[in-house]
C-alpha cells in the first residue's frame, strides 16, 4: 500500500517536474528562438558575480550560463516575486487571487491522464508511467482544458477594468469557437482507434500500416490533425490567436495583475503549450512509441532479424521518444508564434465557426464511412 | 511604349483592385507554409553559424546583425559629424580668432566664446574661453561650415556622449583642444579663461583615431 503510494508520488514528481521545467525553459526558448529567427543574438547579459575568491568557478559558470541567456529565467522570477501584489479597489481580494490559481491548476491537472512511457515491470509490479489511468482519459483532458478558461474569464470579470473584461469575454468566445472544432476533430481519432483511454490509444498506434508505415494518427487522420493543431493553438491563447491578451489594443484579461499572480498566468500559457504539444504527440504522433520498436526489439520493415532490446532499454527509448516529440512540437508552436501575425477578431470567428468546424464534421463523416467500409 | 511612370501608375491602379484569391490561396496554408519555411530557414542557419563560431569555423559569416555596443562599435564614415574639437597652431594656441561666426550661426546657441586681444597684431583676437554645451548641440555642423579659419572640426569619431548630469555634457576649452583628455565624471571647468602662454603649456593633442574603424580611444 505504502509502496504503491510512493511509486505514484514518484511518477507524479516525474511528470510535474518535467512539465514545469519545460514551461520554465520556454521563457529561454522564446527569447533565444525568436532572436535566431530574426537574425538577432537575444538575451545574453543576465549574470551576477560573487565577491569571494573561492567562488571563481561558480562565477565562471554563471558567466557562461548568462552568456547563453539561461539565467534570465531566474532573473524573471526574482523580479516577479519582489513586485508589489496589487489588487484594484473595484476587485475582490479572494476571487482576484483565485483566478490565476484556477488557471494554472487545471492546466497542470490535465497532464495526469497523459501517458509518458510504457508500463514498467519492476519486481513483479506493473507501474504505468501515467499519473492517473483514466479510462476516458481523452474526455478528462478536454474537460480540464475547457475548465481552465474559467480562470481567465474570472480574472477579466473581477478586475473591475473594462479592458480586462473585454479580454475575458474574448477568451470565452474564442474558447467556444475552437473547443467544438477541437472536440469534433478528435472524435475521428476515437472512432478509428476505438478507445478513449490514452494509453490504449498510444499502444494501438504502435502497429504498422501496410507493413511499413507507423499507424500514427497523423497518417490516418491528416485533416483531423490539422484541425486539432490549429484549434489547440487557439487554446493556448498565444500569438496568432492571442485575442484575449491583444497587447497592442487591450492589455488583456491580466491588466490588473502584477507580481507572481501575473507570473502564474504567464506560466499557464507555457504549461498549455506543453500540454498541447503532449496531446498532439499522444493523439497523432504515436505518443511514446518509437517506429519499428516492439517490446521484444527492433523489427524493421525491410526485413532482417529481430534485434532484441531489454525491458529497461525499451522504457528509456519510450521516455526519450516522448520527450523528443514534445520538445519538437514546442519548437514548432514557438515557430508559428514568431512567424504569423495576429488574426483580426472577425477573421478568428470566421476561421473557428465557418472553416474548422465544418472541416472537422466532414472529417468525422469521412472517418465513419471509412471505418464501416474497412471493417 | 510605356514609360516608368506609366508602369507605376498601372501598378497603383491595380493595387486598388483586390485580386481574387484562388481557392487554394484562400486556405492560407501555402502562405503559412512559406512563412514558416522562411523563419525556420533563418533559425537553422543562424543556429548552425552560432555553433560553428563556437568551434572557430565560418568566422567570416555573421550569425546575426547585432552590434554588441559597448564591446563592439559600428564602423563610422570619416565624414560622420561627431564630437567637436578645436584645432591648434604650431605653438599650441587655438587657431580660433574669436570672430564669433560659429556662435552667431549656431541654431541651438550652445557655443559660448569670450574674446581677448592676441599679442600678435596680425592675429588680433583669440578666444579666452570657448565652451560648447553638448546638451543643447543639435550636431548640425553649421559651426564647422561657418568657420573661416578651419578652427573647429567635428571629426573626433566620438559619438557616445553619456553622463549623469547636464554638467557632464559640457565641453570646456581644455577638453575641446584635447578630446578625450578628461576622465568620465570629472566636472567641467566652465568658462575657464586661458592666456596664450597657458594655451602653450597644455599637453599635446592625442592622435585622432583611425578613420572608419568606429574605435575612439576609450577614456
Amino acid at each position: 500500500m505504502i509502496t504503491d503510494l510512493l511509486i505514484k508520488l514518484g511518477v507524479c514528481a516525474l511528470v510535474l517536474g518535467g512539465v514545469l521545467n519545460f514551461a520554465g525553459m520556454q521563457t529561454w526558448l522564446e527569447r533565444k528562438q525568436s532572436a535566431l529567427m530574426q537574425d538577432r543574438i537575444g538575451a545574453n547579459r543576465a549574470y551576477f558575480t560573487l565577491p569571494w575568491r573561492w567562488a571563481a568557478p561558480i562565477n565562471w559558470l554563471f558567466r557562461k550560463l548568462g552568456g547563453l541567456g539561461i539565467l534570465n529565467a531566474i532573473a524573471d522570477v526574482i523580479k516577479l516575486l519582489f513586485k508589489e501584489d496589487f489588487i484594484p479597489k473595484a476587485g475582490d481580494r479572494f476571487l482576484h487571487t483565485l483566478a490565476p490559481l484556477l488557471s494554472v491548476f487545471f492546466a497542470l491537472m490535465a497532464f495526469a491522464a497523459i501517458p509518458i512511457g510504457p508500463t514498467v515491470e519492476l519486481w513483479g509490479r506493473h507501474i504505468p508511467l501515467q499519473v492517473a489511468n483514466v479510462n476516458a482519459g481523452l474526455l478528462f483532458v478536454l474537460a480540464l482544458a475547457s475548465i481552465g478558461v474559467y480562470g481567465v474569464i474570472l480574472a477579466g470579470m473581477i478586475s473591475g477594468n473594462n479592458l480586462a473584461t473585454i479580454g475575458g469575454l474574448r477568451a470565452a468566445s474564442q474558447m467556444l469557437a475552437y473547443e467544438i472544432a477541437l472536440g469534433v476533430s478528435l472524435i475521428g481519432v476515437v472512432i478509428w482507434y476505438g478507445t478513449l483511454d490514452l494509453q490504449q490509444l498510444v499502444l494501438r498506434q504502435g502497429t504498422l500500416l501496410w507493413g511499413w508505415l507507423p499507424h500514427w494518427g497523423v497518417f490516418v487522420q491528416p485533416i483531423g490533425c490539422l484541425v486539432f493543431m490549429t484549434a489547440a493553438l487557439a487554446e493556448t491563447k498565444r500569438v496568432p490567436f492571442d485575442l484575449p491578451e491583444g497587447e497592442p489594443e487591450i492589455i488583456g484579461y491580466f491588466t490588473e495583475y502584477s507580481g507572481m499572480k501575473f507570473g502564474l498566468f504567464f506560466l499557464t500559457d507555457f504549461v498549455e503549450v506543453v500540454l498541447v504539444s503532449a496531446l498532439t504527440t499522444t493523439l497523432f504522433f504515436g505518443g511514446w512509441q518509437v517506429p519499428y520498436l516492439t517490446p521484444a526489439g527492433w523489427q524493421f520493415p525491410w526485413g532482417g532479424a529481430l534485434i532484441p532490446v531489454s525491458h529497461a532499454a525499451y522504457v528509456i527509448w519510450g521516455l526519450v521518444s516522448f520527450t523528443v516529440k514534445v520538445v519538437a512540437f514546442i519548437w514548432f508552436f514557438m515557430l508559428i508564434r514568431w512567424t504569423l501575425p495576429r488574426f483580426r477578431y472577425d477573421q478568428l470567428m470566421h476561421l473557428g465557426w465557418k472553416i474548422l468546424f465544418p472541416l472537422s464534421l466532414a472529417n468525422l463523416t469521412l472517418t465513419g464511412i471509412l471505418v464501416v467500409a474497412l471493417k | 511604349m510605356s514609360t516608368l511612370s506609366d508602369q507605376l501608375l498601372h501598378r497603383l491602379r491595380d493595387a486598388r483592385k483586390r485580386r481574387k484569391l484562388t481557392w487554394w490561396e484562400r486556405t492560407y496554408l501555402p502562405a503559412v507554409a512559406q512563412g514558416l519555411w522562411l523563419t525556420s530557414r533563418h533559425f537553422w542557419r543562424n543556429l548552425f553559424l552560432h555553433l560553428a563560431h563556437r568551434v572557430g569555423l565560418f568566422r567570416g559569416v555573421p550569425a546575426s546583425v547585432t552590434i554588441q555596443y559597448p564591446d563592439q562599435r559600428r564602423k563610422t564614415e570619416l565624414r560622420l559629424r561627431t564630437r567637436h574639437r578645436l584645432t591648434k597652431r604650431k605653438d599650441g594656441t587655438p587657431r580660433c580668432v574669436a570672430c564669433m561666426m560659429c556662435e552667431t550661426v549656431c541654431p541651438a546657441r550652445c557655443i559660448y566664446i569670450v574674446a581677448g586681444e592676441h599679442p600678435d597684431p596680425n592675429v588680433e583676437k583669440y578666444p579666452k574661453s570657448f565652451d560648447i554645451d553638448l546638451g543643447k548641440c543639435v550636431y548640425c555642423g553649421y559651426c564647422v561650415e561657418a568657420c573661416p579659419e578651419d578652427a573647429i572640426r567635428m571629426d573626433t569619431q566620438r559619438h557616445d556622449i553619456a553622463s549623469y548630469s547636464r554638467d557632464g555634457m559640457w565641453l570646456d576649452v581644455k577638453e575641446l583642444l584635447n578630446p578625450g583628455s578628461k576622465p568620465f565624471g570629472t566636472p567641467p571647468e566652465k568658462f575657464i579663461q586661458l592666456t596664450p602662454q597657458e594655451y602653450q603649456q597644455l599637453p599635446p593633442t592625442p592622435p585622432p583615431p583611425p578613420p572608419g574603424t568606429g574605435i575612439a580611444p576609450s577614456v
